[in-house]
């Protein structure tokens, strides 16, 4: 706790403000007992004098010091503020708990009460209050302080009816203990630091409206004065002497200012926990990254839609960039589908998301060349014209959750619309009609009613449709799909698969399906791309993936999914230990640390992804080795 | 619910003043048969019920009674002095609105994923500073820089349009500040969400993205809060208009509370009031009329 309350000291909001603050009640306290004579002095020489060396801020209509009189006004305005504070806090508190405390109909009833007050301004309700106690000091820290309870009763009730659905206070309310021992002893302890914040800021308010009153002429009477009354006092003779009512003015500000500051800062360093997400690189095999083999022979260079050569993603870390994504290449054909499996984290996405240059700062991509339908996405492209208008047509993005991927404001056949707007010159009308039109495609019914309906009547499926017909506004030669059936119910995944193989004969588009699923890839896709570690290990056949996989990580991939051959009593195959973290990537092979056949060079050295003699490529030093001899001698040794 | 309490209170707060409020009007000395005359005026010998059923009966008419200090009807003067509130309070909302929420958007875009840090820093504390400062001390300052100093307006009173500049801007200032602050932080997180990213994915100009797209999920959130700053705008008239010698509401309510004015005071309180009130509940509309999964039928 109190290293909590240390921490405050340690970030710069918190020094400025408990510092201001330290300095107002020193004030306070100290400056009546050194200059109360000074400021009441009257130096009849010099009457509303501007600033001078004997005056600092010059002197008021009776020739009184302002300097003075502002520094010894500090304690009145801070002991009313304090004073106004307590009762506003109780009263809070008060008809916060009364709801818990009553319970029932008589709770509800204040509820209500506190909620009708809450919707008036503070300043309003301090006017009503102060024509009731009359003009003056005391009417003015009744009226304040009654003012602010309304706000204070809403936030206790708030909190407290957070911790009072705990379990571990309905424990206690059902094991009898008394009403009024639950609040002190379970409630009230775990409400108080957002209380104190709130209450710390709502000094600095209350402060302020003292200030606000006495300038009115509603709150402290003279002889007494407050900054409030300083400031009145000064405002008439502004022509003359400006400073006397800016003084006054400028100590308020810093005031609020020491409440507003330490009460920020105690919220943040409770509300905020100090540990970022980013927080635990280590260090990053930094240099050579293997020289990848040859990608594709399979496929001529000319035919392809994608061609990506040593994709890689970087982050910036704490102790240096973390590579989630470390040179990655592969080709996509013209129609073909390709899918990428891997666990999470194992940079699949993130190279999904760089491919439809979506990876947004920090993040940095980098690769050897990133082509798409024969332009270099990662060049500047010529004649001044962006790569916004290819992408925008040739290329579909379907994102894993439909859910939140639509603007909830927008109607769906003006988002799909736009594409029609802005990248093909269709005015508002033909955009419209080309949008219901392709939600046709998707085969959502009723395209003309449902394009004028908003995301959230839509349902989880309809929505990933009609996401897939977003991409159909232009002619996509690739759709990239990252795990688009990840969210969905499992009826209607099958659907959406179906549709997407669909779109990809109709348009003659290539696809990019991401997965963690090698179910799903195996029966849409024509090849499989493994990724582990921000790196493609293998890259195999759907046809071969099964039965002729080479890499272990592969093969424990597939093993990992029953089939009906399974023995349902067996427990289901598993991957024995953890993904790689991306900021601490292993030296040698990453996957080194889970494989059975891993040996010292695996630990050494990382493989470079080599084609085999089928057409696949993999990454492994003892790639296709059997996996079974390997466990059989692990056991009779 | 409200309008109800609001009405009560304002009738209540009559009679919860200690003492005699006539007496305390017309002050120590005047004549007891004088006060007794306008204690009987005043209707305050009937029983608390009746006056509160006349009370209401006399709303319905639009009669709110009439000054004990100047025996003009109270709606005469409310009448007179609400037009140079209102549009006090109508044009610093439009100055707030029209600063904040372009200068929220432009820095959320400008300093999002820890961009531009120096920006970030400087718009952070600057807007602190200034929506910690009360309305009445900017105004105060403004008067100074700007009328005495510079004398490019007038010190105070409400003279043509370049009498409203000092007031509008005192009552604008702090508002701005906070509404920025608040329009920059649910934009930076609405420009996380997920369809922000399709909007990207369909490479759309940035500027549909950040104002077709973004803006509207973000201002849905930040009108409760904005409705709320518009209502104590509506209460920071009080004090402004006393800096300025505004001839409006304000000052008659400052005015009255001193005098003791208390049918005045009563009224006042009641137009203000009821302003809030209807903030309130266009605030209300207006959310619906932006998100269209709430409708207005769920008031």
């Amino acid at each position: 706790m109190t290293n909590r309350w240390s921490r405050i000291l340690r970030t710069p909001v918190g020094i400025v403000g408990v510092g201001l603050l330290t300095l107002v009640v020193l004030l306070a306290i100290f400056a009546p007992m050194l200059w109360g004579d000074k400021a009441g002095a009257v130096d009849t020489e010099n009457l509303l004098a501007g600033p001078s060396a004997k005056h600092w801020f010059g002197t008021d209509n009776l020739g009184r010091d302002l300097f003075f009189r502002v520094l010894v006004a500090t304690r009145l305005s801070l002991t009313l503020t304090l004073v106004a504070t307590v009762l506003g806090t109780l009263i809070g508190l008060v008809l916060g708990t009364a709801p818990l405390l009553l319970g029932g109909r008589l709770g509800r009833l204040v509820t209500a009460f506190v909620n009708v007050f809450v919707a008036f301004p503070g300043l309003l309700l301090v006017l009503v209050f102060a024509v009731i106690f009359g003009v003056g000091a005391r009417g003015a820290v009744l009226a304040i302080g009654l003012a602010v309870a309304p706000g204070l009763a809403r936030l206790c009730q708030t909190l407290v009816a957070g911790v009072a659905g705990l379990e571990y206070v309905a424990a206690a309310r059902v094991a009898g203990v008394n009403r009024f021992r639950v609040m002190a002893r379970h409630v009230l302890p775990n409400v108080a630091e957002p209380l104190v914040v709130n209450v710390t800021i709502t000094a600095g308010a209350i402060l302020l409206s003292f200030a606000g009153l006495s300038f009115l002429g509603l709150g402290v009477q003279a002889p007494d004065y407050d900054w409030g009354r300083l400031m009145q006092d000064g405002l008439s003779g502004i022509y003359v002497h400006p400073l006397a009512a800016l003084a006054p003015g400028i100590m308020v500000v810093i005031a609020g200012l020491a409440f507003n500051l330490t009460g920020e800062a105690i919220a943040g360093v409770f509300g905020i926990s100090a540990t970022t997400g980013l927080g635990k690189a280590l260090h990053v095999p930094t240099g050579e990254t293997p020289a990848a083999d040859l990608p594709h022979d399979h496929a001529v260079e000319g035919d392809l839609v994608l061609d990506v050569r040593d994709l890689s993603v970087s982050f910036p870390g704490v102790h240096g960039p973390v590579r989630p994504v470390r040179g990655v290449s592969f080709g996509v054909g013209v129609g073909e589908a390709v899918g990428v499996v891997g666990e999470s984290g194992s940079g699949k996405s993130l190279t999904a998301l760089s491919i439809a240059q979506l990876v947004e700062e920090p993040g940095r991509v980098d690769a050897r060349h990133l082509r798409f339908c024969g332009t270099d996405l990662l060049e500047a492209p010529t004649g001044g014209q962006s790569h916004d208008k290819l992408l925008g047509t040739s290329l579909a993005v379907v994102f894993q959750d439909p859910m939140t991927s639509f603007n909830p404001t927008m109607r769906i056949g003006t988002q799909l619309a736009e594409v029609g707007r802005h990248h093909q010159g269709l005015d508002r009308r033909s955009a419209f009609a080309r949008a219901v039109d392709r939600l046709r495609a998707v085969r959502v019914r009723d395209p003309e009613r449902r394009a004028r309906q908003y995301p959230f009547e839509f349902s989880g499926g309809m929505r990933q449709r009609a996401m897939i017909g977003m991409g159909l506004m232009g002619s996509p030669r690739l759709i990239i799909a990252d795990e688009p059936t990840t969210a969905l119910d499992v009826t209607v995944q099958s659907q959406v698969l179906e549709l997407l193989q669909d779109v990809r004969r109709e348009q003659g588009a290539a696809l990019l399906l991401i997965s963690h699923d090698v179910s799903v890839v195996a029966d849409v896709c024509d090849r499989v791309l493994v990724m582990y570690a921000g790196r493609i290990v293998e890259d195999v056949s759907t046809a071969d993936l099964r039965t002729r996989a080479r890499h272990p990580y592969t093969r424990a991939l597939v093993a990992a999914v029953p089939d009906m051959t399974t023995d349902i009593d067996a427990p289901l195959a598993t991957i024995p230990g953890h993904p790689v973290d991306p900021a601490e990537v292993p030296v040698g092979c990453a996957y080194a640390a889970r494989c059975p056949l891993a040996t010292d060079r695996c630990r050494r050295e990382d493989p470079v992804l080599l084609s085999g003699p089928d057409g696949g490529r993999v990454a492994c030093w003892h790639a296709g080795e059997s996996i079974e001899a390997v466990t059989c001698e692990e056991a009779t040794a | 619910m409200s309008l109800w309490v609001l009405v009560t209170a304002s009738f209540l707060m009559i009679h919860l003043v200690p003492g005699d409020p006539v007496r305390a009007a017309l002050g120590m000395t005047a004549p007891t048969d004088l006060v007794e005359a306008k204690r009987h005026a005043l209707g305050l010998d009937d029983p608390l019920l009746t006056q509160y059923v006349h009370y209401l009966g006399n709303l319905l008419h639009g009669d709110l009674g009439e000054s004990i200090v100047s025996q003009l009807p109270v709606t005469e003067t409310i009448s007179q002095r609400l037009p140079a509130t209102a549009s006090l309070a109508f044009l610093a909302f439009l100055v707030a609105i029209a600063v904040a929420i372009p200068l929220g958007v432009a820095v959320a875009v400008a300093t999002r994923r820890g961009r531009r840090r120096r920006t970030e820093l400087a718009f952070a504390s600057t807007s602190v500073v200034l929506g910690s400062i009360p309305d009445f001390l900017v105004g105060v300052a403004l008067v100074c820089v700007f009328a005495v100093n510079l004398g490019w307006f007038p010190v105070a009173g409400r003279d043509g349009a370049s009498s409203y500049v000092l007031p509008v801007l005192a009552l604008a200032i702090g508002p701005a500040a906070v509404l920025a602050r608040i329009v920059r932080v649910e934009m930076l997180s609405v420009l996380e969400a997920d369809y922000i990213r399709t909007a990207r994915a369909k490479r759309l100009p940035a500027l549909r993205i950040n104002l077709r797209h973004a803006l509207p999920n973000a201002v849905t959130a930040t009108l409760t809060i904005g409705g709320m700053l518009l209502a104590s705008m509506v209460a920071g008239t009080v004090l402004v208009e006393n800096v300025f010698a505004w001839p409006g509401l304000g000052s008659t309510i400052v005015q009255s509370i001193v005098t003791k004015d208390y049918p005045v005071v009563q009224g006042t309180v009641l137009v203000y009031g009821l302003g809030v009130l209807l903030i309130n509940t266009l605030v209300d509309v207006a959310l619906a009329v932006l998100d269209p999964r709430s409708t207005i039928g769920d008031l």
